[in-house]
């Protein structure tokens, strides 16, 4: 469904990304592991055309994406769901929502609700008041009114308390159940273990490790050569 | 006081304050949206008054022939700022946010031009509103019924966009897009119709402005300029891409003008800048603002790429032909290569701020300003002789640049730009109202060189020591061990605290030597003129180096003075042969603007 083939990525002078290649097949969760600062949130945004692509190619489906606005990128149905989860401060959670609403409609308000009950409680609250855990559910949504055939999520776990942590690894188990692709960058090991089928991993730049789980528990030199300890 | 007088100017000030909230909020929103400072927002204001002047004796409606041109005038004008946005504006957005900038101001000159040829310079009365042309009794005091429409109608106006910024999902994301464009992107929102709608909504506002003005005071074509500072205040005040913000400021605004006419006659003009400098000393994101998100400043928007120097034997080349030529010349091109090198040293100046420091001031032609009101007011009062005034201007122009500087290195980016703006307006205004000492509009005149100086080749020699020595002496602080900790600050104002800078005490002497350098160009220029005006301290004289730089390239300390003979001369050679000069100098600009978007000395090195 998603390929990058060979993506070379620079932010402003600096080349950050050297011949990323890597797949994510229609129904499938695919991690993309590393440490911070090895380049997962960078290869997110090559997707999404938020850094300058110089070199590679990315498609989703038939249709190349490389080069296109993000928000072309996003009506093809790529769902990016940003680490730092930019929720708009001065909006409702309501209103939130309802900035992603467009195209397919196969989300709705309801349907969102039903999948992240806190936020029909706090539906006229400004974003900018809600917690770290409720602003990750609120941006996850968000992205989900676009209605995306896949999404890329960036460290979701990322500063969330362990309690939150489970529930929204249940949320996300759930998006899996109904079909949804899902691109997930992860620092956390067993968070990614829970939800994806197989794993990247990503350090300097450049992939050093693609395969499923077991694998990679087999080769306890790769964890600790690319992986924070834990 | 007596109350009925304290009413009235209440109700005056409010009438005022609609007329600014709709100029204001436009002004406001399309900065919120698409971080443009629209300079050229005064004059689409003016060119809605015209237009409805024109359309209310043309249109065959009788008395509502005034109602349909105010709607038709703002409707034409949101038109107009609809194909700004996409001829022009749209193809720089890629560009440091400051071409945008150089763009609109840009706009300015044409549209003043465009007025001036269309209806001609004098002043022109507009027509009354029917049915609300009289007065109506108020506290024992006739006040104008129209006023008081007005200010019925300015709520109603705020109404409206309540409801389509919080009732509408286009005015969620406006909203949205004011916080975080990306984001609004990234959720598969189209910016460019975004941003182009904005654009044509804040243009229609400001018609929607001008055009209700219009029975208010009389047409003139300088009524942009003096309509877009006031404007800055506002926005400024109530925070920049706050509508509410704008309303409250407008009010604050309109009432103190009012008031300050009773109380202060003699000081109005710094009253309102007054306030302006400190809401934003207070609060520096306006009553209503919130502040910049990380990394946007205006700093960061002009990111430089590394100064490749320029070859010295250019500059020798240079130098030879500055010494050498002039003898040469007529006198009239001496007298423009005096203007060209202070200009040159002026800008030089300005970019150690904003290239090296990323500090965009809005107001630097206060040193300008101060450097030749300094020696003239040295020389007419303290009566020093001219060598001494010349070498003590600049230093009068510092000291004044230390303590505007304490204020002004607190904030940064667009509210630096601002607060610069507001001094620059306060130094104008003093030296504008102020009679007995500075003359006034009259300005100080017989600001002559010393005898043994004042033929123009002497006095040419003397300019081209003070200001290639000044010029030199930036580039030498640039690349200075303190220039690199300015580049530190500008790139990354915290990266540079962590590793133990202090950033506002190099940002501070960086605003005082600024001034200095400024202040040499102004005394510079004011003896070759032989007199000294208040606009020397006016908007425009603040964004004429600003062009300069930027037409020249931010980049580089050699693109200053490259960008001001540039400009000087298109000025110099389009005033002789047009009366319409600032048409020829706008289109100019935005031809460049379009054509090197990264300055003349991008390309120049590129190439």
């Amino acid at each position: 469904m998603l390929e990058l083939r060979d993506v070379h990525a620079v932010y402003g002078r600096s080349h950050v990304l050297h011949g990323i290649s890597l797949t994510a097949r229609a129904g499938e969760v695919v991690s993309l592991l590393g440490r911070n600062g090895a380049g997962k949130s960078t290869t997110l945004k090559a997707i999404v055309g938020l850094v300058e692509v110089t070199r590679g190619t990315i498609t989703l489906g038939e249709r190349s994406l490389r080069g296109l606005p993000t928000h072309a990128i996003s009506r093809a149905g790529i769902g990016w769901v940003p680490e730092d989860r930019r929720i708009f401060g001065d909006l409702t959670v309501r209103e939130n929502l309802l900035v992603g609403e467009a195209g397919a409609r196969r989300w709705s308000l309801d349907r969102l609700y039903a999948l992240f009950p806190q936020l029909r409680a706090l539906a006229g609250q400004p974003g900018g008041s809600l917690s770290g855990g409720e602003q990750q559910m609120l941006t996850i949504a968000r992205t989900l009114m676009t209605s995306p055939r896949l999404l890329l999520l960036d460290e979701p776990s990322e500063g969330l308390a362990p309690v939150v942590v489970k529930a929204l690894a249940e949320n996300i188990a759930t998006l899996k159940r109904e079909g949804l692709t899902i691109l997930l960058s992860e620092q956390n090991l067993a968070f990614a273990r829970r939800l994806a089928d197989r794993a990247y991993i990503i350090e300097k730049g450049e992939i050093k490790f693609e395969g499923p789980f077991a694998t990679l528990d087999a080769q306890p030199e790769i964890r600790r050569a690319y992986l924070s300890v834990g | 006081m007596s109350p009925s007088i304290i009413v009235v100017q209440l109700l005056s000030g409010l009438a005022k304050a609609m007329v600014l909230f709709l100029i204001a909020s436009g002004l406001s929103l399309i900065f919120g949206v698409t971080r443009v400072v629209n300079f050229a927002h005064g004059s689409l204001y003016m060119l809605a008054a015209y237009l409805t002047y024109s359309l209310t004796a043309a249109l065959p409606f009788g008395a509502a022939s005034f109602y349909v041109s105010v709607l038709a005038a703002a409707v034409a004008v949101g038109l107009v700022g609809l194909v700004i946005e996409v001829g022009l504006l749209r193809r720089v957005y890629k560009a440091p946010e400051l071409y945008q900038l150089l763009l609109t101001f840009a706009l300015v000159l044409v549209i003043s031009d465009v007025v001036k040829l269309a209806w001609g310079s004098e002043n022109k009365t507009g027509p009354s509103a029917p049915g609300l042309a009289g007065s109506v009794p108020i506290a024992g005091q006739l006040f104008p019924t129209y006023d008081l429409a007005l200010i019925v109608f300015g709520p109603l106006v705020a109404l409206a966009l309540w409801w389509l910024f919080y009732r509408t999902r286009w005015g969620v994301l406006i909203r949205a897009a004011t916080q975080d464009r990306e984001m609004v992107a990234a959720l598969g929102v189209d910016q460019a119709r975004l941003f182009t709608a904005v654009f044509a909504l804040g243009s229609a506002l400001a018609g929607l402005g001008g055009a209700l003005q219009v029975p208010r005071q009389p047409l003139t074509i300088v009524m942009d300029t003096s309509i877009i500072t006031e404007a800055f205040v506002v926005v400024v005040i109530g925070g920049m891409g706050s509508v509410p913000g704008a309303l409250l400021a407008a009010v604050m605004i309109g009432v103190i003008e009012a008031f300050g006419v009773l109380v202060l006659p003699k000081a109005t003009l710094v009253m309102t800048f007054a306030v302006m400098a400190i809401v934003l000393i207070v609060r520096p994101w306006g009553l209503l603002g919130r502040p910049e998100s990380q990394g946007r400043g205006a700093g960061g928007a002009i990111a430089s790429t590394s100064a490749v120097p320029v070859p010295r034997a250019a500059i020798v080349a240079l130098l030879a032909a500055l010494v050498a030529l002039p003898p040469l010349l007529p006198t009239f091109h001496v007298w423009v290569l005096v203007e060209i090198l202070a200009f040159a040293l002026f800008a030089a100046s300005l970019h150690l701020l904003m290239g090296t420091g990323g500090m965009v001031s809005f107001g630097h032609a206060a040193s300008f300003g101060l450097g030749a009101y300094g020696a003239a007011l040295l020389m007419k009062l303290a009566g020093v002789t001219m060598p001494v005034a010349f070498v003590a201007a600049p230093v009068v122009a510092a000291a004044c640049a230390l303590v505007i500087g304490f204020f002004c290195v607190r904030l940064s980016s667009i509210y630096f730009a601002m607060l610069t703006l507001a001094f620059a307006q306060i130094a104008y205004a003093i030296v504008h109202q102020w009679y007995d000492v500075t003359g006034g509009d009259n300005g100080l005149l017989g600001v002559w060189p010393a005898r043994w100086l004042a033929t123009p080749l002497r006095y040419y020699y003397l300019a081209l020591v003070a200001c290639v020595a000044g010029i030199a002496l930036l580039g030498v602080i640039g690349r200075a061990p303190f220039g690199l900790v300015l580049r530190a600050a500008r790139d990354h104002a915290r990266r540079a605290e962590a590793v133990g800078v202090n950033v506002r005490r190099h940002q501070w002497l960086a605003f005082v030597i600024a001034g200095f350098f400024g202040g040499l160009a102004g005394a510079t220029f004011v003896f070759l003129k032989g007199s000294a005006f208040p606009d020397y301290f006016s908007v425009p004289r603040s964004v004429e180096p600003l062009v300069m730089v930027l037409l020249g390239g931010v980049q580089a300390p050699a693109g200053a003075p490259l960008g001001a003979a540039i400009y000087k001369i298109l000025d110099t050679v389009a005033t002789k042969y047009t009366e319409y000069w600032q048409m020829v100098l706008g289109v100019i600009l935005v031809t460049l603007v379009l054509a090197f978007p990264r300055g003349v000395i991008g390309v120049l090195r590129r190439g």
